[in-house]
C-alpha cells in the first residue's frame, strides 16, 4: 500500500507525482535524493527500501529516472516495488521510451494512468492492453464516450469480448536463455536455463487453449509413457490467465489467452549445461607498455545447428589505447565505454573453432595496485535457432472456440545467452592452461 | 466568491483565469491543461480554484478528469469552495456511463474536506449497490477512504456491514477490493486503539476468499492472501486445507503473489503437525523462491531479505541450492551483500570448496566494500564449519599475499576471529600476519593484530619489539588500538615477565598520564593495581580462558523471527525489524495523546519488543566484534556493555528476553543503568510509562529513553501528559 508515487529526475526533482493517501507530506519527495547522497557519503549501501523519520522510501531506477513510492505503514514491499516496475512497462508501452521528455509531454495521460492503476494505494489494473482500451492519447475520439472495458472487472480480466480475426493463428516462441558461470579453471560453477513460452495470439472470440509439453512430472502423474525425452522443469510460472489449480492437479496448462503478444509461462531448469559457446583468452602483459590477447572461440553444439550474431566481450584495462586486431573470422571493435573489445561473428557453425589476436598499448605510468586490476569476466551473446538446450517440446496446442473455427499454431524454438553468460577464462599467459570439459 | 480570495490581477494566472472563463471550449480545455502543467511543476495555482470549478460540468471525459485532479490537489486549501462542486459530483454518480460514476465516487473520497463528507454518504451507498462491478469495486475502496477521514460516518451508515456482505459479491475484483478496504479499515482501527475486530474472518468468508483467490487479478490475489494470513484456524484440518488451496499460487508469475503465498503457508503451517506435510510444503516452496532471483534487482533484494529469514527458521529449505546465490558480476551491491549472507547460511561440508573458490574470486573484484564483505564471509565460513577452517585460513593467506592494503587489513581482522574460535590452532600464520604490520593503518586491523600478538606473546619471540612499536606511538593511536595495546602488553608481561617490565611501565605511565580517554585511563589503573597488589589474580583475570565464539544461527530473537515470518514481503520482513520500530506515529497531536493512554498496554509490548530486537541484534553483532572478548574489563561503548550485561544473565535481562516482565521500565533501568547513564531509580509509575510512549521516539534508542523518562516522572497521569505537551 503506497501513500504517494512520484517520478524524479536524477537530481531528485519530482517530474510528476500523485498522492493516494494524505498521510505523507509531499515535501518528503524532495528529501529522497539528499538521503541517498548522505548514505553514499557515509559509505553505507543504498538499498531499494529504507526508512527515515517514520516515512518508508521504496524506489527503483529506470534509465535516468527514479520511481519512488512513499508509505507510512508496514506495507507490502514486494507489491509496491513490482507495481513501480509495472508502471514503467505500461508507460513504455504508451510512449515507447520513458524519460524526462516523454513525461513532460504526456503529463495528462500519466495522471490518468496513475489514477486508474492505483486507488487509495492499492494496485488496480496494470494490464497495458486493457488500459489502452479506455485511456487513449487521442482525446478527440472521446466523442463516442468510452466505458470501462468489461475485462477490467471480469474474471477474465485480460481479454475483451468480441475480438474478430479473419485468419485465426497462434505463434508460439519457446525461448531458452542460458546463464552460466565458468571459473578460471574451466569448470562450470553455476548454470541454469531460463525458459519462456511467448505467444502471439490472433484468435477470435473467447477461445479455450490447452498446451501440451513433454513435461516429465505430467507423464508421471498421468501414467503415460513419454515417447522420446521428457524434461523436468524445476519451477514453472504462469501468466495470470492460466488456471493454477488445474495445473496443480494434473499438470494441464489450460487458459483463455489475452489478445496479441504475451508471455504465457516461464520455467527454470538447473540441470548442468555445457557451455554452448566456449571462449578462452590468453593475456600477455609486456612490462606495462602493451598488452596482447589471444582469444579462442569454440562452438560446442551439434554440427547441424548454427549460432547467429555471436558477440564476445573481452575486458581490457580502462586505459588501453591504439587497438590492433586480427581475426580468422568476423569483425572486432574496441568498445572503450565498456572497457572491452567485441568480437562479432555473424554465423558460428556447430563444432567450429576460431582464433583472434588483439594488441593494445598501455600508458607507461600505472597505478599502484596493478595486481588488483581485476577485470570483468568474458561475456558472450548468441542465438541458436531451431534448438532448445533443455530439449523441451510442444506436443500439442489445442484450440477450442464455440464457433468451432480451425486455428493454426506455429511453433519456433530458440536458445540464447541469458543476462549472465560469463567465463572467467581470461588468463595471464604462463599460468596453468585451461582444460576445456 | 471573489471576496474570499480574489483572482490575481496580472501575470500568468490572470491570463489563465481569463482563458478558463473563455466562451470557447477548446480554449478552456487548453487552459485547464496549462493549470495542471503548472501544478505539476509545483507552481501555486490554487487561486484559480473558482475558475477551474466552473469547467467541471462537461461531457468531455478528459476535461472532467483534469478538473477532478485539480480538485483533489487543492480541495484542502479551499474547503469553503469545494462545497460548490458537490452538486456536480452527486450528479455524476448518476451518470449513465459507469466510468463517470466510478470517477466521481473515487474522486469524492479523495477530496479530504470535512464539509463535503456528509454529502458523500448517499451517493456512496448507491454506488456500493451499482449494477456495474467497476463502480462497485471503486466504491468499496471509497468506504476505506471515508473511514480514514471520519470513522463515525462509516459506522453510522452501516457501510461496514455492506462491505462484509460484498465479500460474497459475484465479481472477483469487487471481492478483492472489498477485502482490501476491510483490511485497511481494520489496520486503521487497530492503530487508533480500537479493540473490536472490524474485519473478523469467519469460516464462511474464508471459503468465499478461497474461491475468489483463483479468479481475481494478480493484485487482488495479494490482498486476499494477506487476509487469509490473518484467519485463525479452528483445527488442524482447516490449516491443511488452506495450505493446499494456497500452494498453487507459487506458480504465479507475479513475485508478490508468490511471497504472499509463502506468508500464508508459513503462518498456517505452524498448526499442521504432520511432519510429512510440512516437508512437502517446504519442498514445494524452494523452487519458486529460487525463481524469484530472475526478477529485477530491487525485487530480488526484497526476496533475498525474506529468504534470509526463512532460512533462519528452516535451514533445510534451500539445502542444495547454494550455487544459485553466487553473485553475478553485474549484480548491484545490495544484492551481492544479501547473497553473501545467504551463501554462508547455506554452507556445509559438502559445498564449502565451491563456496571458498567463489569467495576468493569476489575478494579480487574492484568494489572495496564487496571485497571486504567477501573476506568477512570467508571468516564466517571458517567459524561455521570446523572441517573447512584450514582451507579458509589458506585462502586468507593467499589473499594476504596479494599485499593489497584493504585486503590484508580485512584478512587480519578475520584471522583474529578465527583465533577466537580455534585457539592455538593456526599459530603458523602469525609470522605472515606480523610481516604485514607496516601495511596496517585502520584501527580495527591494528587492534586485531595487537590482540593476536598479546594472546600468543609466549610464542612470538619478538613480541616485545612488535608491541614496542605501538607503545612508542601510543598517544597517536585511536582508542580501540590504545586499549588493545594496553591489554596486550600486560598479557606479554604476565607470560614473559623478564625483559618486558620496562615496556609495561612505559605503557601504564603513558596511559594514565598522557591519555585523554577515561576508558583507557581506567583500564590502565585497574591493571596497575592488579599487577602491584596480586600478580596471581592479575594472571587469573587477564589470561582467563575465554569460551570460543560461534556463528549465531539467527540474527533476530526467536519470537521476533516468528513475528517477521508472519509478515513475509512486508517492510518489517525486509528491514528485519518489528513494525513498531519504524512505523511513524509522526508528530503527536492532542487526540493521539489521549489515545495513547488507552494504548499504554500496546506501547509496553512495543517498547519491550523493540528493546529485545536492539539487544539481540547487538548480541549477534558483538559475537564477532572482539571488543567483548575481553569481557568485563572492556567498557568503551554503552551498547557493547548492554549486550554483555544481557549475556551475563541479569535477572531483569532474562525477564525481558522472555518477554514476561511486568514492568519494562525496571529492565530499562537495570540495563541502561550500567551504561554509565545515571538513570533514575524512582519507582516508575504508569504515568511515566505513558510519557515514555508519548515521547514519540519510534525506536527507543538506549541513551535517549532514560532521559525522556526523567522528564516525564510526575505522579499523576494527567499532569504527565500536560508536562509533555509543554515540551512540544
Amino acid at each position: 500500500m503506497a501513500s504517494l508515487i512520484a517520478i524524479l529526475d536524477l537530481k531528485g526533482k519530482p517530474l510528476i507525482q500523485r498522492s493516494y493517501r494524505d498521510d505523507v507530506p509531499a515535501s518528503c519527495i524532495e528529501r529522497f535524493l539528499p538521503i541517498i547522497l548522505d548514505l553514499e557519503e557515509d559509505g553505507a549501501q543504498v538499498t531499494p527500501c529504507f526508512t527515515r523519520e517514520g516515512v518508508n522510501y521504496l524506489h527503483i531506477r529506470h534509465s535516468n529516472l527514479y520511481l519512488l513510492a512513499l508509505s507510512k505503514r508496514n506495507s507490502n514491499a514486494a507489491e509496491i516495488i513490482l507495481f513501480l516496475h509495472r508502471l514503467v512497462s505500461v508507460l513504455i508501452e504508451y510512449f515507447k521510451e520513458l524519460e524526462e521528455e516523454s513525461i513532460r509531454d504526456n503529463f495528462v495521460i500519466i495522471y490518468e494512468l496513475l489514477d486508474e492503476m492505483m486507488d487509495f494505494g492499492y494496485p488496480q489494473t496494470t494490464e497495458s492492453k486493457i488500459l489502452q482500451e479506455y485511456i487513449t492519447q487521442e482525446s478527440y475520439k472521446l466523442e463516442v464516450q468510452v466505458r470501462p472495458p468489461i475485462a477490467v472487472t471480469n474474471a477474465v480480466s485480460w481479454r475483451s469480448e468480441g475480438i474478430r480475426y479473419r485468419k485465426n493463428e497462434v505463434f508460439l516462441d519457446v525461448i531458452e536463455s542460458v546463464n552460466l558461470l565458468v571459473n578460471s579453471t574451466g569448470n562450470v560453477v553455476r548454470s541454469e536455463i531460463l525458459g519462456a513460452v511467448k505467444m502471439k495470439c490472433y484468435l477470435s472470440g473467447m477461445p479455450e487453449l490447452r498446451l501440451g509439453l513433454n513435461d516429465k512430472v505430467m507423464f508421471e502423474t498421468t501414467g503415460r509413457t513419454a515417447r522420446g525425452k521428457a524434461i523436468e522443469m524445476e519451477d514453472v510460472k504462469f501468466h495470470q490467465c492460466v488456471r493454477l489449480s488445474r495445473f496443480e492437479n494434473d499438470r494441464t496448462i489450460s487458459f483463455i489467452p489475452p489478445d496479441g503478444e504475451f508471455e504465457l509461462m516461464s520455467y527454470r531448469l538447473s540441470t548442468p549445461v555445457k557451455p554452448l559457446v566456449w571462449v578462452e583468452a590468453a593475456v600477455e602483459h609486456h612490462k606495462g607498455s602493451r598488452v596482447e590477447y589471444m582469444v579462442k572461440v569454440k562452438a560446442q553444439f551439434k554440427r547441424r545447428s548454427t549460432a547467429n550474431n555471436v558477440e564476445i566481450y573481452v575486458p581490457v584495462p580502462d586505459d588501453a589505447d591504439t587497438p590492433k586486431f586480427r581475426a580468422s573470422t568476423g569483425t572486432v571493435q574496441y568498445a572503450p565505454d565498456k572497457s572491452a573489445f567485441v568480437w562479432k561473428i555473424k554465423q558460428l557453425g556447430g563444432g567450429r573453432e576460431f582464433l583472434m589476436r588483439a594488441h593494445f598499448g598501455l600508458p607507461s605510468v600505472r597505478g599502484e595496485h596493478d595486481s588488483m586490476d581485476k577485470r570483468a569476466p568474458i561475456t558472450v551473446k548468441f542465438e541458436i535457432p531451431y534448438f532448445t538446450v533443455s530439449g523441451i517440446q510442444v506436443r500439442y496446442l489445442k484450440i477450442v472456440e464455440k464457433s468451432g473455427y480451425q486455428a493454426l499454431p506455429w511453433v519456433r524454438y530458440i536458445t540464447q545467452n541469458g543476462d549472465d553468460y560469463s567465463l572467467r577464462t581470461a588468463l595471464e599467459k604462463g599460468s596453468a592452461p585451461i582444460v576445456p570439459m | 466568491m471573489s471576496g474570499f480570495r480574489g483572482p490575481p490581477r496580472k501575470g500568468e494566472n490572470y491570463e489563465l483565469s481569463a482563458d478558463l472563463n473563455s466562451e470557447y471550449r477548446e480554449k478552456r480545455k487548453d487552459a485547464i491543461k496549462k493549470v495542471i502543467a503548472n501544478m505539476t511543476v509545483q507552481k501555486d495555482v490554487s487561486g484559480l480554484f473558482p475558475d477551474v470549478l466552473k469547467n467541471m460540468q462537461t461531457d468531455d471525459l478528459e476535461q472532467k478528469k483534469l478538473v477532478y485532479l485539480y480538485l483533489m490537489n487543492y480541495a484542502k486549501t479551499q474547503p469553503e469552495l469545494v462545497i460548490l462542486a458537490v452538486n456536480t459530483f452527486v450528479k455524476d454518480t448518476d451518470d449513465p456511463n459507469p466510468l463517470v460514476r466510478a470517477l466521481a465516487i473515487r474522486t469524492m473520497g479523495m477530496l479530504r474536506a470535512e464539509k463535503i463528507l456528509d454529502y458523500i454518504c448517499d451517493p456512496l451507498n448507491k454506488c456500493l449497490r451499482d449494477d456495474n462491478p467497476y463502480v462497485r469495486k471503486t466504491a468499496a475502496l471509497c468506504v476505506a477512504k471515508l473511514y480514514d477521514l471520519k470513522p463515525e460516518l462509516v459506522i453510522e451508515n452501516g457501510f461496514l456491514e455492506t462491505l462484509q456482505d460484498m465479500v460474497a459479491d459475484s465479481n472477483p475484483m469487487v471481492v478483492a477490493n472489498t477485502v482490501a478496504a476491510l483490511s485497511d479499515i481494520h489496520a486503521a482501527a487497530v492503530l487508533a486503539g480500537s479493540s473490536t475486530d472490524t474485519f473478523h474472518i469467519t469460516s464462511t468468508i474464508l471459503n468465499k476468499l478461497l474461491v475468489a483467490l483463483n479468479e481475481c487479478s494478480e493484485w487482488g490475489r495479494v490482498e486476499i492472501l494477506s487476509a487469509l494470513a490473518r484467519y485463525e484456524t479452528t483445527d488442524e484440518r482447516e490449516s491443511e486445507h488452506i495450505c493446499e488451496r494456497v500452494v498453487p499460487q507459487f506458480q504465479h508469475a507475479n513475485a508478490s503473489v508468490v511471497l504472499a503465498a509463502v506468508k500464508v503457508i508459513m503462518i498456517h503451517m505452524r498448526h499442521v503437525k504432520s511432519e510429512n506435510l510440512n516437508k512437502q510444503m517446504i519442498r514445494k516452496m524452494a523452487p519458486p523462491l529460487v525463481t524469484l532471483l530472475s526478477n529485477p534487482p530491487e525485487v530480488q533484494w526484497v526476496a533475498l531479505r525474506n529468504v534470509n529469514l526463512l532460512l533462519q527458521k528452516r535451514p533445510d529449505l534451500l539445502q542444495n541450492e547454494m550455487r544459485v546465490f553466487f553473485c553475478k558480476y553485474n549484480d548491484p551491491l545490495y544484492v551481492k551483500v544479501e547473497k553473501l549472507d545467504i551463501m554462508v547460511r547455506l554452507a556445509g561440508e559438502g559445498n564449502v570448496d565451491a563456496l571458498l573458490s567463489e569467495l576468493k574470486e569476489y575478494a579480487s573484484e574492484v568494489d572495496v566494500d564487496f571485497v571486504r564483505r567477501s573476506i568477512k564471509a570467508i571468516g564466517q565460513t571458517a567459524i561455521k564449519i570446523d572441517a573447512a577452517a584450514e582451507r579458509c585460513v589458506n585462502v586468507l593467506l593467499e589473499l594476504i599475499g596479494t599485499r593489497v592494503s584493504y585486503v590484508v587489513q580485512e584478512a587480519v581482522v578475520v584471522m583474529k576471529d578465527i583465533f577466537r574460535k580455534y585457539p592455538s590452532t593456526y599459530e603458523g600464520v602469525i609470522p605472515t600476519l606480523c610481516a604485514n604490520l607496516d601495511e596496517l593503518d585502520e584501527p580495527e586491523a591494528k587492534a586485531s593484530l595487537i590482540w593476536i600478538i598479546g594472546e600468543y606473546a609466549r610464542k612470538i619471540d619478538n613480541a616485545d619489539e612488535l608491541l614496542g612499536i605501538f607503545v612508542d606511538t601510543f598517544t597517536e593511536e585511536s582508542y580501540p588500538v590504545q586499549l588493545q595495546t594496553l591489554t596486550a602488553v600486560v598479557k606479554l608481561f604476565l607470560q614473559k615477565p623478564d625483559g618486558s617490565q620496562g615496556l609495561v611501565q612505559r605503557v601504564l605511565n603513558t596511559a594514565t598520564k598522557d591519555c585523554d580517554s577515561p576508558d583507557v585511563r581506567d583500564r590502565a589503573y585497574i591493571y596497575w593495581r592488579l599487577l602491584s597488589t596480586d600478580p596471581g589474580a592479575a594472571k587469573a583475570v587477564v589470561l582467563a580462558h575465554r569460551p570460543p565464539i560461534s556463528l549465531p544461527r539467527t540474527t533476530v530473537s526467536p519470537q521476533l523471527l516468528e513475528e517477521l515470518l508472519g509478515e513475509v514481503s512486508s517492510l518489517a520482513s525486509v528491514y528485519h525489524k518489528p513494525e513498531e520500530t519504524f512505523v511513524g506515529r509522526g508528530r503527536i497531536g492532542i487526540d493521539t495523546v489521549q489515545k495513547k493512554g488507552v494504548e499504554l498496554a500496546d506501547d509496553r509490548a512495543a517498547a519491550q519488543k523493540a528493546l529485545q530486537t536492539v539487544a539481540i541484534g547487538q548480541q549477534a553483532e558483538n559475537l564477532l566484534d572482539f571488543s567483548d572478548a575481553d569481557g568485563a574489563e572492556d567498557g568503551q561503548q554503552p551498547s557493547g556493555l548492554a549486550a554483555t550485561t544481557m549475556l551475563t544473565s541479569t535477572p531483569a535481562a532474562a525477564n525481558l528476553l522472555a518477554g514476561t516482565s511486568s514492568n519494562p521500565l525496571d529492565d530499562l533501568v537495570s540495563i541502561f543503568g550500567n551504561a554509565s547513564l545515571s538513570a533514575p531509580t524512582v519507582q516508575p509509575q504508569s504515568a511515566a510509562l505513558g510519557g515514555f510512549g508519548l515521547g514519540g521516539a519510534p525506536s527507543p534508542l538506549p541513551p535517549q529513553t532514560p532521559s525522556v523518562l526523567q522528564a516525564a516522572s510526575p505522579p499523576t497521569q494527567q499532569s504527565g501528559q500536560e508536562d509533555l505537551l509543554g515540551l512540544f
